[in-house]
């Protein structure tokens, strides 16, 4: 008995990808079932599988205390390759495919434009809240903001500043905290925003920025909208990297 | 169909290409917009290719399947994120994510009036998919 229950495990973790097909295709369809019977079609099947997925990696980070939520748990390792960056942003090319390229030419500039005042804002929130919680050296403050732009721009800055471990730690949290709160907030906050069109999803990418957080946030709310957000998007990051260490942290050293 | 999987491949490290030289060229060590500009790539081909996608529909299923299997990966992205650390990092990465989130939401309808309506607004609006 023993030794079936022990096969059938070993047949999950060593075709861990295939597992990952299964468990997601699981929650998908309990999701949508959820969103039609239960809530009538208001809250977007993907929506809820997303937020399903979310609460599923809290449970793995409890019971495993690693870093990749339900991924750390070997039976579902596939998880992580399923839902990892190399998946993720092949996927998201994908999505390219029958996006108007004219729309993204006429309303490419106020995209641009999301861009280049969503980083310093979201650098200036990170970094006044750092102010308020007590924290006085420019690179400290930088960092602390810098990783509230996103979790790749916290470290990028941080060790260019050399900033120390535990304010690094803080930053990647910090942008950890602001990517997912775009993926659980988004499906509710679309409604009073109105992000229905390719122009203001385009926005909305540039003001958010955190890859997976936009498309992850745009694919519970609406499907075809998502190669508008994730294509302003993917550029939050690289320009992040490029202004946090220079000119918003000079900015900064000249306040403090 | 392999075809069609292979022009998101081929459009995939293309646009990465593009971005780690944008990012070497800057002087950092980092890949600046590769996915966007693999998107662009994509985008410029599927274009000027319709045509030939046309002819061939199995091209075009390629790359709609990975299209399709976007929301799917998602899904385990989500499943594999760090949330345990993300609540319980102390309150100035909680914080401070979450007011740059709500803040950057307030601006959106601020920049939707940068340069008049687009194209495919009203066909949006109006509640129709788009695809």
């Amino acid at each position: 008995m023993n030794t079936i229950a022990e096969t059938v495990r070993n047949l999950f973790v060593s075709n861990g990808l295939v597992t990952a097909f299964l468990l997601v295709g699981t929650i998908t369809f309990f999701s949508y079932g959820i969103s039609r019977r239960l809530t009538n079609g208001l809250l977007h099947g993907s929506a809820i599988a997303i937020i399903t997925g979310l609460s599923l990696a809290y449970a793995g980070g409890i019971l495993t205390s690693g870093s990749k939520g339900l991924a750390d748990i070997p039976l579902f390792s596939g998880i992580g390759l399923l839902g990892g960056s190399m998946m993720r942003d092949f996927t998201i090319v994908s999505t390219a495919y029958g996006a108007d390229f004219n729309e993204l030419k006429k309303s490419g500039l106020a995209g641009a434009f999301s861009l280049l005042f969503g980083v310093p804002l979201s650098f200036i929130v990170g970094a006044a809240i750092a102010v308020y919680f007590g924290f006085t050296s420019a690179v400290d403050i930088a960092t602390v903001g810098a990783g509230t732009v996103t979790f790749v721009v916290g470290p990028v800055t941080g060790a260019a500043l050399g900033a120390g471990s535990d304010i690094i730690a803080i930053s990647i949290a910090a942008g950890v905290v602001k990517s997912i709160a775009v993926m659980a907030i988004t499906p509710f906050a679309a409604k009073f925003i109105r992000i229905d069109t390719p122009k203001t999803a385009m926005i909305y990418g540039g003001l958010m920025g955190t890859t997976s957080g936009t498309a992850a946030g745009m694919a519970a709310t609406k499907p075809a909208l998502v190669p508008y957000a994730a294509m302003v998007a993917t550029f939050y990051t690289g320009l992040g990297c490029i202004v946090c260490p220079s000119i918003l942290y000079y900015a900064l050293e000249v306040i403090f | 169909m392999i075809y069609g999987v292979a022009l998101v491949a081929l459009c995939f490290f293309l646009g990465n290409f593009v971005g780690a030289f944008l990012g070497h060229m800057i002087g950092l060590n980092s890949n600046i917009g590769g996915v966007g500009f693999a998107m662009i790539f994509l985008l410029l081909a599927t274009t000027y290719g319709m045509p030939f996608m046309e002819r061939n529909p199995p091209v075009a299923d390629g790359i709609r399947f990975w299209q399709e299997m976007f929301i799917p990966v998602v899904v385990a992205m989500s499943a594999s994120q760090n949330v345990v650390r993300a609540l319980s990092s102390g309150h100035v990465a909680i914080i401070a994510g979450l007011v740059a989130t709500v803040a950057s939401f307030f601006f959106i309808p601020l920049f939707a009036r940068i340069g008049g309506k687009g194209i495919l607004d009203e066909k949006f609006a109006e509640g129709g998919e788009g695809r």
